[in-house]
């Protein structure tokens, strides 16, 4: 059946995949050419969005899919991206893999294969602390968990910040900008395809099952410690990952870049898309990176705004822009008069419940 | 054979006693009722054996094991299900989603296969589908399973409940009041379905009912409580002439007639 | 012993200022059940009205009582506007709307008094007394002490003898109940606000008084630091919260003075996340069952 299905969104799939080759091929000669056709700026923004994206989806998974209210997403970040950090300016992990493998440590090959290792690394670790500070935290409910993920990441930053050997508050500088388009390109993909098969599986079930009422899902057999700190572990690591992809673009990382009002941009994402929609995620990242890169000299304004669409969204759409519906080439085959197929956790309809 | 043996059961909520002293032996294949009026405790005793609570005092022994500090999940992985008086669906969820999710503890595909799409996922996902189909139709709801739970109608939510607890696979079934809330065309045919499901799946069920006549009609064992403290047990006929019973429940139940 | 003396007479004072503050976070919470977390923003503008009165040429006890009126009816705007609408919705979203309406106040803020940081006017005198040892304490300081306990007499009064106050203990206890025991629910928790926001206004002149810095992020820390003070006391609890604000000063400058004054963040979240595992309901709390 799930063949059949599949077969019904081959269509689908292919289309996507072309949509996606199409997109990078443009980015990349719109900004490869010497000189480019778009600054420097543009694709500063361009990969913002991706990084974007790639932490919208990964919170969306643990507040929107499994319902636990986590508002310390830039802890994660912070994590990830000093890890990588670390292990490619201080440990030179592109150095080393160069003088193992004998390839040129300025050459492409050894700088991707560092960055990826260095990805890597700091997105387990963010992983890690993911499942140490979900086990204790998430038997927490609601708002209680909500300020315990916020303290956890403001706890993250305090002890970055007194660390002199990642620079405490000075943060680390210098840090060689390892991440291309490509690889942020296809990060992102990545993340976003390995958090969709997450949630429309048995066990991404199991997480929205938690979201939809707790005491059933564990007498309906769902170890739901289980699955919230599965979820929590895997949000971190993509948000780790994130973390990384930052540091190795924009050449520095502070502290005070990971501190709450970074979670809570994330979190504007998540609620604008729809608690429950990854393309919602989607589409809110690319919203608000347009929203915020526009008003790049008037941050003070880029954040009432942000203010007024938390409230404005709370009161008037709660759902957000997607509620938990996806939206696919196969949506957009059903306006067209052909019957959509619903798939297994595709297309649900309703607001997010609590 | 013994599925479930209670024995002593006692839960304190502060000085309160809601359940005391409570035994309770059901065999294999067997149909029993819990009845009692309202607030006697007998949705804490379903909460009890689920481990949703832990007693106070006493001792919960399901298929020959001890469910002393079991947790839901462990006493359902065991072979325990149950459904809610105040029906607890996964209300913005399909029909099949609702039946999928109590079948994810057989599930055989891990984490990492349905993120990469291996074909163990496909196979696990596939089999999902099936059984749970095969569950809706038992429940005459195969034809909903797109539909999205909150917006079935009353009865059919209840069915979707019991469908769901089925999926499960358990091997003690526990219903609390199933039948509340329907008219007595759905109720006797909902009646019907328990003692067939029974039969089919070699089931040993445990129903909490309010409603006397019902109870009376279907099940095999009676357990009565009242206060927290079973007051009678044993066949309906009895239970109907017990004096106990007639003054604790039955004489306020005619008193209301 | 002369280091710890005069901790303590710092932690006392810090303390006050966040037990004013988590004073609003426990009532509010009390009775709608809302972390609200615009509340340290409130104590924000309480400090700069302070400041614009002080400036004008107010006395300290007028420029007080001009923030603690201001904020009050601030604080009712908010919940009118923002958090009524969501009354019956579900928690987070009105969560979520709280982080909104402190943004919101953080930035809109900004925008009207500008980021710069202010010097709050010399309204109150700097005298310094100097106690046994080396130990001393300010006239400051000991304005920060009467004021708050003044307060605090003064909500216990309002709390426990008025008609508001045990409104507001009845809505608490059982909003449904309270409305057909023919209580005005709207306006109990309008009142609610109103004094909440009147307390974090006084600890926001005070701060400005006693540090004699202002600017519009200054509410976040505080706010989160107020919060955290009323989760250990039991949230929801009033004496509660002052307990775990007076607890959290003293422990904040004890680590500024004895270890490292880098730590005192991380060790007061440190805290927070320390009591959420092992009492979430806090010192004074009681456990509540959920309902199967």
């Amino acid at each position: 059946m799930i063949w059949m299905q599949q077969k019904k969104n081959y269509l689908s799939m292919i289309l996507t995949i072309a949509a996606l080759v199409s997109i990078w091929a443009l980015v990349d000669y719109l900004t490869s050419g010497r000189p480019p056709i778009l600054s420097g700026y543009y694709k500063l923004n361009i990969i913002l969005l991706c990084i974007n994206i790639i932490l919208a989806v990964s919170l969306n998974l643990i507040n929107g899919f499994t319902g636990q209210f986590s508002i310390g997403h830039a802890g994660f970040m912070a994590v990830g991206a000093y890890l990588s950090a670390v292990f490619t300016q201080k440990i030179m992990i592109v150095e080393t893999i160069a003088a193992v493998t004998g390839l040129d440590p300025t050459g492409d090959v050894a700088r991707t294969a560092g960055l990826l290792i260095a990805v890597f690394i700091g997105a387990m670790a963010a992983a890690v602390v993911g499942v140490v500070i979900g086990m204790p935290t998430l038997r927490l409910r609601g708002d209680y968990l909500a300020i315990a993920t916020l303290g956890m990441g403001e706890i993250i930053r305090g002890l970055v910040l007194n660390i002199e050997y990642v620079g405490g508050a000075a943060g680390m500088s210098g840090i060689t900008q390892l991440s291309s388009w490509t690889t942020v390109f296809i990060l992102t993909i990545i993340s976003v395809v390995v958090i969709k098969n997450f949630i429309n599986s048995t066990h991404g079930r199991a997480c929205i099952s938690i979201r939809e009422n707790e005491i059933a899902a564990e007498t309906m057999g769902i170890n739901t410690t289980k699955y919230k700190v599965l979820a929590f572990s895997i949000g971190a690591f993509f948000a780790g990952l994130a973390g990384a992809l930052h540091a190795h673009y924009f050449y520095t990382i502070q502290p005070g870049t990971f501190n709450f009002l970074k979670s809570f941009d994330i979190l504007v994402m998540v609620v604008l898309g729809g608690m429950g929609s990854l393309t919602g995620s989607i589409i809110a990242a690319i919203l608000l990176t347009f929203l915020s890169a526009a008003l790049q000299d008037l941050a003070a304004l880029r954040m009432v705004i942000y203010a007024l669409l938390l409230i404005l969204i709370m009161i008037f759409r709660p759902q957000g822009l997607m509620g938990n519906k996806e939206l696919s080439f196969a949506t957009f085959g059903s306006l067209f008069g052909k019957k959509s197929s619903t798939g297994g956790g595709e297309q649900r309809d309703g607001s997010q419940s609590n | 054979m013994t599925v479930l043996k209670v024995t002593n059961l006692t839960k304190t909520f502060g000085g309160l006693k809601a359940v005391s002293d409570v035994n309770i032996e059901i065999n294999q294949g067997e149909l029993v009722g819990l009845i009692g009026p309202n607030g006697a405790g007998k949705t804490t005793i379903f909460n009890l054996l689920t481990g949703v609570y832990e007693p106070t005092v006493g001792e919960v022994v399901f298929l020959g094991k001890n469910t002393r500090n079991l947790k839901p999940y462990e006493v359902n992985h065991l072979g325990m299900a149950r459904t809610f008086q105040n029906i607890r669906l996964f209300n913005d969820l399909t029909v099949l989603d609702n039946v999928k999710i109590a079948y994810h503890s057989h599930a055989k595909h891990g984490v990492v296969s349905s993120i990469l799409r291996l074909p163990s996922f496909v196979k696990g996902e596939e089999e999902m589908i099936h059984k749970a189909i095969d569950f809706l139709k038992i429940f005459k709801l195969e034809n909903k399973k797109d539909e999205i739970a909150k917006n079935l109608p009353y009865g059919e939510q209840r069915r979707l409940e019991i469908a769901r607890a089925l999926a499960a696979q358990p091997k003690l079934l526990l219903l609390d009041e199933p039948a509340a809330g329907m008219n007595p065309n759905e109720t006797k045919e909902l009646m019907e379905m328990i003692r067939w499901v029974r039969e089919k799946f070699n089931l040993t069920i445990l129903l909490i009912e309010h409603d006397m006549s019902l109870v009376m009609g279907v099940c095999e064992r009676i357990y009565v409580l009242d206060y927290g403290q079973l007051i009678a047990h044993g066949k309906p006929e009895e239970i109907k002439n017990n004096p106990k019973v007639i003054e604790a429940y039955l004489g306020e139940e005619v008193a209301h007639a | 012993m002369e280091v710890f003396l005069q901790q303590l007479i710092n932690g006392l004072s810090l303390g006050s200022i966040y037990a004013l503050i988590a004073l609003g976070y426990t009532m509010v919470y009390g009775i709608i059940r809302l972390i609200n977390f615009a509340h340290g923003d409130i104590y924000m503008v309480g400090a700069y009205v302070g400041y614009f009165a002080a400036t004008q040429g107010f006395g300290f006890i007028p420029s007080l009582l001009i923030a603690m009126v201001t904020c009050a009816v601030l604080g009712v705007v908010i919940e009118r506007l923002a958090y009524k609408p969501l009354r019956n919705a579900a928690r987070l979203a009105a969560l979520i709307t709280a982080i909104g309406v402190s943004l919101f106040l953080e930035y809109g803020g900004m925008m009207i008094v500008t980021p710069q940081v202010r010097t709050f006017p010399d309204i109150l005198s700097n005298k310094i007394y100097p106690l046994m040892g080396g130990v001393q304490i300010s006239f400051r300081e000991i304005i920060i002490f009467v004021v708050t306990i003044t307060l605090m007499l003064l909500l216990q009064f309002i709390v426990h003898k008025t008609k508001t106050g045990k409104a507001m203990r009845a809505v608490s206890h059982d909003n449904e109940a309270a409305m057909l025991m023919g209580i005005n629910v709207d306006n109990t928790i309008s009142a609610t606000f109103a004094i909440g926001s009147a307390l974090a206004a006084a600890a926001g002149v005070l701060v400005g008084v006693y540090y004699n810095q202002i600017e519009p992020l200054m509410g976040i820390m505080p706010g989160l630091k107020a919060f955290v003070a009323a989760v250990l006391g039991g949230i929801g609890i009033i004496p509660g919260a002052v307990t775990g604000a007076m607890l959290l000063g003293i422990t904040e400058t004890m680590v500024s003075g004895y270890i490292d004054s880098m730590y005192k963040d991380p060790v007061a979240f440190i805290i927070l996340i320390l009591i959420l595992i092992v009492k979430p309901t806090g010192l004074f709390g009681k456990n509540v069952r959920e309902k199967v």
